[in-house]
């Protein structure tokens, strides 16, 4: 069988694939890292969304062996090894932006590389176009909407975060 | 999803002699047609022939042209300042197909080969008058669409990149179907060295057509105006769950009428 060789989340790793594994597959079933989810056969609800070398992407429409040499990092990724959550994830704690949670990880995972990509700052309605990608079924967007834009000044050094409760 | 053997060559000779051995072989680019296409089981490759590696990637932008290679993902065009200077209508229209996650691997040579109806590319390549270059001949833009789903490739040709002419001016609007996100309608408006000339997509039963009423209109005087009053008969178009054939009629008028107003 085929190998694949990537880092996820810091850690190298060397797996057997099939050439039909697809990159969420090997995440979920193969590292273990069920965070990622599936929502859709059809590439659309963005439930998937892992960073590959830095830009966001559909687990679910990458093979797995197209990640070969791939630094891959997963919504188990994200928080410190304390535990303090990434600052996208305490303001989507703090505003509420999450109801079943099902969209939660690839919100978050394309919350970020938008944030990211939008060093001068981010208007409502970049937010609201950047995630159409991602579809929640639960919050209607708007509490989402605040989220990213109350974690905009943190990740960009403008503001402190909140202290931790 | 069938399984499949997985090649990743370093150079388009070795991956154009990969697919050419095997009838059942397939190139893979970006993969966010390929793959869903893959999951239902549309299609059963016994090979699949990985491009990432060929170094098809890159913008080049000359006094009179942009160059955009086959594997350049459509956030690298839509995020080119060069090629925005250039032609800012292609530069927005590739900001517009998708959404982030498909456009950072989604690529031109990948949507120009798969000539989906709905797709956006079609029409800029149309109306711009680009070249298709392949691994071993270069396609007029006029020559290279055959129909839905269907181009002049040969088994194993590869787009290696598309030459678009610098326009005088250029636009493209696009009225989107939001679940999908492709074009419902999308028109494509260039007046350049080519003559004027507008692309439609999303509509045609054959795929992505010129508008040759529309072309002449905004010959003689190029205006929203001018295109206003031209209607399109519905007779060829497609009728869908997301609308008929007369409701898409009615939106090529209205999307020319607004691209030629963005256009200048
Ligand atoms: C949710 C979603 C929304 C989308 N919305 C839009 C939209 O609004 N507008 C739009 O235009 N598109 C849209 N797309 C399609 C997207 O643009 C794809 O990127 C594109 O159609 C295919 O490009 P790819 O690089 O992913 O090709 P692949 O999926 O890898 O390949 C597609 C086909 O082309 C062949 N191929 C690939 N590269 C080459 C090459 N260089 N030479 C010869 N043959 C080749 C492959 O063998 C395959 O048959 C959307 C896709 C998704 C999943
Ligand atoms: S699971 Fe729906 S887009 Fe990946
Ligand atoms: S919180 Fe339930 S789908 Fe988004």
């Amino acid at each position: 069988m085929p190998q694949v060789s990537l880092t996820v989340n810091g850690k190298t790793s060397t797996v057997e694939v099939e050439g039909r594994t697809l990159l969420v597959e090997l995440l979920r079933e193969k590292l273990g890292l069920t965070g990622t989810h599936v929502g859709c056969d059809t590439s659309q609800c963005g439930a998937c969304v892992v960073h590959v070398n830095g830009a966001s992407v559909k687990a679910c429409t990458m093979l797995a062996l197209q990640a070969e040499g791939a630094q891959v990092i997963t919504i188990e990724g994200l928080a410190a090894a304390d535990g303090t959550l990434h600052p996208m994830q305490e303001m989507f704690r703090e505003h509420h932006a999450l109801q079943c949670g099902f969209c939660t990880p690839g919100m978050v995972m394309s919350a970020i590389d938008l944030v990211q990509t939008h060093p001068q700052g981010i208007t409502e309605d970049e937010i609201r176009h950047g995630l159409e990608g991602n579809l929640c079924r639960c919050t209607g967007y708007h509490n989402i909407v605040k989220a990213i834009a109350a974690a905009w000044p943190i990740m960009h050094g403008k503001q402190v975060p909140l202290a931790a409760e | 999803m069938y399984d499949f053997a997985y090649q990743k060559p370093s150079n388009v000779a070795d991956a154009v002699k990969a697919l050419g051995a095997d009838p059942e072989a397939k190139a893979l680019a970006g993969g966010q047609t390929f793959i869903p296409v893959l999951k239902q089981r549309l299609n059963k490759p016994t090979v699949i022939v990985d491009l990432s590696k060929l170094g098809l990637t890159g913008i080049t932008v000359t006094a009179t042209a942009v160059t955009i290679g086959g594997m350049t993902t459509h956030w690298d065009v839509a995020h080119s300042e060069a090629a925005r200077k250039a032609i800012p209508g292609l530069v927005d229209l590739a900001g517009q197909i998708g959404d982030n996650q498909v456009r950072h691997r989604g690529t031109i040579g990948g949507s120009l080969a798969n000539n989906d109806p709905s797709a956006c590319y079609t029409s800029a390549v149309l109306a711009l008058g680009a070249t298709i270059k392949t691994d071993r001949r270069s396609i007029p833009a006029d020559e290279f669409f055959a129909g839905m789903f269907t181009t002049v490739l040969e088994q194993g040709e590869l787009i290696t990149a598309v030459e678009f002419p610098i326009p005088e001016k250029s636009h493209y609007m696009k009225f989107r179907n939001p679940a999908s996100r492709y074009a419902m309608v999308g028109v494509y408006v260039a007046k350049g060295p080519k003559g004027v000339r507008v692309a439609v997509t999303g509509a045609g039963q054959g795929g992505v057509f010129r508008h040759a009423a529309m072309e002449a209109a905004l010959s003689a005087n190029w205006s929203p105006d001018a295109v206003a009053n031209i209607k399109t008969p519905p007779d060829d178009l497609n009728s869908d769950i997301h609308g008929s054939a007369e409701y898409r009629a009615h939106l090529i008028g209205v999307m020319a009428k607004r691209a030629v107003a963005a256009a200048g």
